[in-house]
């Protein structure tokens, strides 16, 4: 287990985790509630942060782990095409401008603390909050093992081997969100941010001036794309469709997930969120920056077994062995934010839309924390357990269906706070359709998230998210023109009778 | 009728082919990269012109 570990690497990355471990069970007691026995308050922290708390959870939680090891990997592989996560996290914010202090207001104003709950009070159909509630499980039960991922990467480039370090991160993780909720991940937010600010700002500032700046740096991956003859630092004309679509079908599904909502309900009012949605575009800068990491990767000359080694290698190679351990614990940490966020807006899901309604509806608040808590539990270990018994390809393709399959409770969850038109019966008919269609499309296209249309002047691909969203919304305007004029129908035969 | 600045960042960002392309370069960056950056702070700072106009509204 502990072969090639350095002292001075392994020592940081020691130090700093007892610290986030120590700061995820002292927040139980961090801005103490009454009570911790309330969903309210173990699931959203008493929907009390401000500005600050709010930026760093939500940026915690939405720019993850994997964001940090996966976007460089992808721009080391393929070129600009990488870069679609740039304008993704970009137009997704004037979208949360817009859309989520809406639905934080009808949250609060109702006292709901999830996605189901919203749709069931629109709409008071069960079945259209179980098709969400469902929805939100699913997807972020992959999310959670991508995370395990970006963990198991940093581990591995400290050195150790074997599955014991992740297994035993998990459990501490598990342990201190069970115990304090969402306040675990929100205050150790503000060290993993600050960390990985520190890692990616030292990162830009000094790896270029070792690597002969910028522009060699781009010369050096157009190089290096020239000669392996696919990929390049600009968007050939067969991607640029794929590029916008999937920056667009992104941006609409990022704040559909149980974490970033969680985030949102957790946030102490409307204009909390609107400032954060000028404010958040600094991870995107970040992000945007961090990206490049890939194209350091071939100005460095860097020989990889895996494209996920591309930032750990850049550290380990141009750094000294201590700040790699500091850059490597900022990963690791990082991914502890985003997997608690998850779990616990996975369990609110299911504790409020599912336990609450099919199996004890008379449950009592602390009850209900009691069953979030256990839930979230049990998510972590499942995810853990998919990631060591399956292949890790597996969590990849289930990740991809997932935001595929988030996408489709944005009409469910939108529309009813603008309009007051559609039926249950009309979106639960336009999820389901979308879903199955979409799953369907991303299937037999071997689990890519493209799909090619042709309307006309030859083939273009597009991304099979934003189709199904199409799908479904188009289902959903029809079913509902249909029923109703059923009755309109009825009533005009019956008169005429 | 502010509100619509909003908009501003899909379009300039959906219109990929206006900015596939490397020149003019800015320290070292081709177009295609200099240009997608610099939409994040002219987007927080959209946003921000929105925001002073929305903030009493609830």
């Amino acid at each position: 287990m502990l072969t090639n570990v350095d002292s001075a690497a392994f020592a940081v990355f020691l130090a700093l985790f007892i610290l986030v471990t120590g700061m995820g069970f002292v927040a139980s007691r961090w801005r103490k509630p009454e009570t911790l026995a309330h969903l309210d308050e173990w699931g959203l922290g008493g929907r009390k942060f401000g500005t600050w708390i709010t930026w760093f959870l939500v940026g915690g939680d939405f720019y993850t782990a994997y964001t940090v090891i996966a976007v460089p990997a992808l721009v080391y592989a393929v070129g600009a095409y990488g870069f679609f996560a740039l304008p993704y996290t970009i137009i997704v914010y004037p979208f949360v401008f817009a859309v989520m202090p809406v639905l934080w207001k009808v949250a609060k104003e109702r006292g709901y603390v999830t996605a189901g709950d919203v749709v069931r009070g629109a709409y008071g159909s069960r079945g259209l909050e179980l098709a969400v509630a469902a929805t939100g499980v699913l997807a972020t039960m992959p999310y959670i093992a991508l995370q395990l991922i970006g963990m198991e990467v940093a581990i591995k480039a400290l050195g150790l081997h074997g599955e014991v370090p992740l297994v035993l991160a998990f459990l501490v993780l598990a342990l201190y969100t069970y115990s304090s909720g969402l306040r675990a991940p929100a205050l150790i937010a503000f060290v993993k941010d600050i960390m990985i600010y520190i890692v990616v700002i030292a990162a830009i500032a000094i790896v270029p001036s070792k690597l002969g700046g910028y522009g060699a740096i781009f010369t050096a991956a157009d190089a290096a794309f020239a000669a392996k003859g696919s990929g390049g630092i600009l968007l050939s004309p067969a991607q640029i469709v794929p590029y916008a679509s999937l920056a667009l079908g992104s941006a609409l599904a990022a704040f559909m997930y149980p974490h970033t909502l969680t985030g949102i309900f957790a946030s102490s009012g409307g204009n909390t969120i609107r400032k954060n949605a000028m404010l958040l575009p600094a991870y995107t800068l970040l992000l945007g920056l961090l990206a490049l990491l890939g194209y350091m990767g071939h100005a460095a000359g860097l020989k990889l077994a895996s494209n996920n080694d591309v930032v750990p290698e850049l550290f380990k190679t141009l750094f000294p062995s201590w700040f790699a351990g500091f850059a490597f614990a900022a990963i690791a940490i990082g991914a502890l934010v985003p997997a608690a966020v998850m779990s616990i807006g996975a369990a609110n899901l299911f504790t409020r839309n599912f336990w609450k309604v099919w199996v004890d509806p008379k449950v009592t608040p602390a009850g209900e924390a009691k069953v979030a808590k256990i839930t979230s539990m049990l998510v972590k270990v499942g995810a853990l357990l998919a990631i060591l018994l399956m292949p890790t390809q597996f969590a990849l393709d289930l990740q991809l269906l997932g935001g595929l399959w988030i996408l489709q409770t944005l009409p469910a969850l939108v529309f009813g706070l603008y309009l007051n038109w559609f039926s249950s019966t009309a979106l639960l008919a336009g999820w389901a359709v979308g879903l199955a269609g979409g799953s369907w499309l991303a299937w037999s296209d071997g689990l890519k998230p493209l799909h090619s249309i042709d309307v006309g002047a030859g083939p273009v691909a597009i991304y099979t998210g934003l189709l199904a969203l199409t799908l479904n919304i188009v289902v959903a305007v029809v079913v509902n023109l249909v029923l109703k004029r059923a009755p309109q129908e009825r009533l005009a035969r019956e008169a005429a009778e | 009728m502010i509100r619509l600045l909003l908009l501003l960042p899909f379009i300039g960002l959906m219109i990929v082919p206006f900015y596939n392309v490397r020149e003019p370069y800015l320290f070292g960056f081709p177009f295609f990269y200099w240009y997608q950056l610099a939409w994040v702070p002219l987007t927080s700072l959209l946003t921000w012109i929105v925001y002073r106009s929305v903030r009493r509204a609830d």
